[in-house]
Parts: structure tokens; sequence; C-alpha cells
């Protein structure tokens, strides 16, 4: 007897748009790659303020930099969330950054570092991220309908068990919370090769299905141009290979068991758009998974499934990672890193059914404030996509 | 005891899904989308995650997994015998 989730609901935090948060984040926010130890500076003094550095930010141009910002922003806006400090090497990219997270409503402040230098910068800033996180600590979770939350997958040192038992579990659990009117989303653009048709003849409309093939093609335009040889070990990854994955196709038919067998796909959205409705959504996004995953943040995802069958060990800072996974000498030897067993699949000692009510019953408990494995050991992986060189 | 799952039963091959499978061993595997099982010898040893053929595949023919094409054989395959990057190659790139 599957989960009845038709009056399912968690308790999260209600943010100024009306987005719901599971999470109640402050966050340290550099905007490039000169303000990370400013940033760090503040979260070592602000206990309980989360540096998010990272190695980008300048002469990006054109559609990167478009890109870039998008992901600050997105991730800023995010409703795990709940206050941002921006800290930028000079004062007009970081109010570019500010005025876009402003949008949401929530408390954000903006700091440049150049006619003031580090010491004065952190100070301010510093004072900033106190009144935030103390402000943000008297906020109280709230009931909220299970249409609220927002949920992202993406698998990671995929082997042929997640293509047997991990994937097909968040497909029976995203089946399940489709029909409840949960925003979801998959991507991975480049690991639905030689399965491209079968995600095609998903899309609701014409017209997506279009936008879905243009996406599609796109990203292998990139990779006949750029590639040297069939792309073995990179994709599928040595890792993958050593899994028993052997070719981009079967990875690929693996991958898409996680969008179930009922989803439609209603909508295609780019690297770290906002989806505009419920329904499943395909996002056009690198299959690396730190670089998927803080996409799938910067879009506005509040929890993640991230079936894995070697072992993936990622983590975001913002967005929790769940973990499943069905291969038996994974969950023994990596025990530490998976929130949910599903091995028992493949002995037939657990049905399809029962491995997505695993997942689902995961969900609940992470969103209401259950930390993941991933967040209990301090994976904070913030990773962006870049898409060519700086000026 | 299941040592191998097979997706659906025209596939060309089948997942090992416990450790230490030897050659000559004889494998139970079930056929999950039509809930079937068969068995069949183990022709080397396999480890876990790792492909084996239930149906022998001449080279250059195509590959079947999920009942879809995932690439084509470099090399004639036998029944039982692992099935990897040494004899399967990708139709794309």
């Amino acid at each position: 007897m599957a989960m009845d989730l038709s009056k399912a609901s968690f308790r999260g935090y209600k943010r100024e748009n009306g987005r719901i948060g599971v999470r109640n984040h402050v966050i340290i926010l550099p905007v490039d790659d000169l303000s990370n130890a400013a940033a760090e500076a503040v979260a070592h003094n602000i206990k309980g303020a989360l540096a998010l550095p990272h190695p980008y930010g300048r002469l990006q141009f054109g559609a990167d930099l478009e890109l870039f910002f998008r992901t600050l922003v997105g991730t800023g806006s995010n409703p795990n969330v709940a206050a941002v400090v921006v800290i930028g090497i000079e004062e007009g990219w970081t109010q570019r950054v500010v005025d876009g997270i402003a949008k949401t409503g929530k408390p954000v402040s903006g700091f440049g570092i150049e006619l003031h230098g580090d010491h004065d910068t952190i100070m301010r800033a510093s004072r900033a991220a106190k009144e935030s996180l103390q402000w943000a600590s008297g906020l109280r979770r709230e009931e909220r309908p299970l249409a609220d939350l927002w949920v992202s997958t993406k698998c990671g040192e995929s082997d042929t068990t997640s293509g047997c038992g991990a994937n097909p579990t968040v497909g029976n659990a995203f089946d399940k919370l489709y029909p409840q009117g949960v925003t979801l989303v998959f991507g991975e653009t480049t690991e639905l090769t030689g399965g491209e048709q079968l995600v095609a003849a998903r899309c609701r409309t014409p017209e997506i299905r279009d936008r879905f093939m243009f996406m599609f093609n796109r990203y292998q335009d990139l990779v006949n141009r750029h590639k040297t040889d069939d792309l073995s070990e990179s994709q599928p990854t040595k890792g993958n290979i050593a899994g028993g994955l052997t070719t981009i196709e079967e990875k690929a038919l693996g991958n898409i068991q996680k969008i179930g067998r009922k989803c439609v796909v209603d909508g295609v959205i780019d690297k770290g758009e906002a989806p505009t409705g419920p329904g499943l959504w395909f996002m056009d996004s690198s299959s690396a998974a730190a670089e998927m995953v803080t996409l799938c943040a910067a879009s506005g995802y509040v929890v993640h499934f991230f079936p894995t069958g070697q072992g993936n060990v990622i983590g975001n800072p913002i967005l929790p990672v769940i973990k499943l996974c069905a291969n038996p000498r994974t969950v023994r030897t990596m025990s530490e890193h998976i929130d949910v067993d599903v091995s028992g699949l493949l002995r037939r000692e657990m049905t399809p059914d029962q491995a997505g009510d695993a997942l689902l019953d995961m969900m609940f408990q992470t969103a209401n404030g259950r930390l993941t494995s991933a967040e209990a050991l301090g994976h904070r992986e913030f990773v962006l996509t870049r898409l060519y060189e700086s000026a | 005891m299941i040592h191998f799952v097979v997706h659906d039963e025209n596939d060309s091959v089948g997942v090992v899904v416990v450790e230490g499978v030897k050659s000559g061993d004889t494998l139970s595997g079930w056929i999950m989308d039509q809930d079937k099982e068969i068995t069949l010898k183990a022709k080397g040893d396999i480890p876990i995650g790792h492909k084996l053929a239930i149906r022998a595949l001449d080279n250059k023919s195509t590959v079947i997994k999920y009942g879809v094409d995932i690439g084509r054989a470099v090399a004639p395959i036998q029944v039982g015998e692992h099935a990897h990057v040494h004899n399967i190659k990708t139709k794309r790139w």
C-alpha cells in the first residue's frame, strides 16, 4: 500500500515572497574570488552564518556573466536562505547582486571592499550578519501543504545498480509527488544521450518538446566541438566504468529512470532559471554533481534527491541533499554518506513502492529539519557553472 | 537468491548484484519487467555491478538493455561472459 500524500504537509519557513524554505541559513555571499577572505572572516566572527566561497566573478561577459549573476542571485533568493550579506571587491556588481536578491523581500545588505579594505569591510559586514542571524533565529516553522515543496534530483557516481534500484526509487517518489502539485526538476543534458527520444516523448506539448531538443542538441554540439575521443572516462566517468557502466547510452537510460513512469515534462528552463509553476521541469545543465546541484539551489529548489551507485559524497551549502543507494557494497563501505538504503530492491526484499515510500519518508523528515548525512558531514560544494573563458 | 538482474526479457545483458561471482558459478537471474527467473553459468569472474551477456552477441551487433540500444559489440560475446568496455562501445560521440 503506497503512502497517501493527498493530505500530507511539512513544517517550513514562510519567506516574504510566499516561498517556503526548509532551512534557515544566513549566508555571506562573495561576488568574486577576491572577496572570499572577507566573507569567510565574517562567517568566522558570526557563529552560524555561512560563507559561500567560489573562484569566479571577474571579467566574465555575455551569457556566461548572465548565468553567473543568475546563479548568485538565485542562491541568495532561495527560500532556504533567511537573509544575505553580499561582499564584492567593488560596489557596482555587489549592488547588482543585492538588488536581485532584494526582489524576494528578504533582508540583504552589500559591502564593497575598495576604498575600505578587508578590515573595515569585515567589521561592517559582521555587524550586519549578526543582526540578520539573530533576527532569523527568531523565525518559526509553520505547517505547509506538500505542494509548497520544490524537489530536485540528480544522480552521481552512478553504476548499474543506480539504473535498477536507486534511480527507479526516485522515479517512484516523483510519480507520487507529481499529482500533488509539487514542483520537480531533473536535468543533466549530456546524460540523456541515447535516451533523448524517450524524454522528448514525455514532453507535454510540441513546443516543450522543441525546446527540450534545442537544449539537448545545443549540448551535443558543444561536446562535438571540443571532444578529442569518445569521452570514455569523462562521460561515463572512470567511477561509472568501475561500477560496470559501459556506454553513455546505458548511463542515460539508467538516469532517465529518475523521472518515473507517469510524470510529464511540463516545461524547460535554462541553467539556474526559476520554474513558473508546479509539475516536472527539465533544466539544461551540466552532469557534474556539484554544478547541477548548485544550479538546482539557484533555481529555488529546497530538497534534493541524489541517488548514487559507487558513492558520490556531494552536499550543498543551502540545499539538503538526500542520498540513496542500491549497491550493497557501497551501503556497507560508505554508510555514513547514505540516507536511504534501497539495496533490498535487488534482493527482492523490498518493492519499488516500499523503496519510494522510504525516500518520501526521509524527504518529510529532512524538510521538517532533520540534517542529511551530507549536512552532518559538512559537505558544502558550491560550484558555479562556467560557459567559457573570461575576457 | 538473485545473482543478477535483467530489466527486460529482450535485453542482451544482465547486471551482477552480488559480490564474488566466479567463473563457472551457476547464477540465478531475475527479469524485472516480466518478473521471470533464468539461470546461466558465469564464463569468467564478474564484479558486482558489471554486466554479463544473457544471449550470444556477434561482433558489431547492437547491445540491448532496458529494451533499448546501449551500444555495439566490438567482439563476439558468449552467454555468461563479462560484457563491458573491452567488448562494447558507444554508438554516439
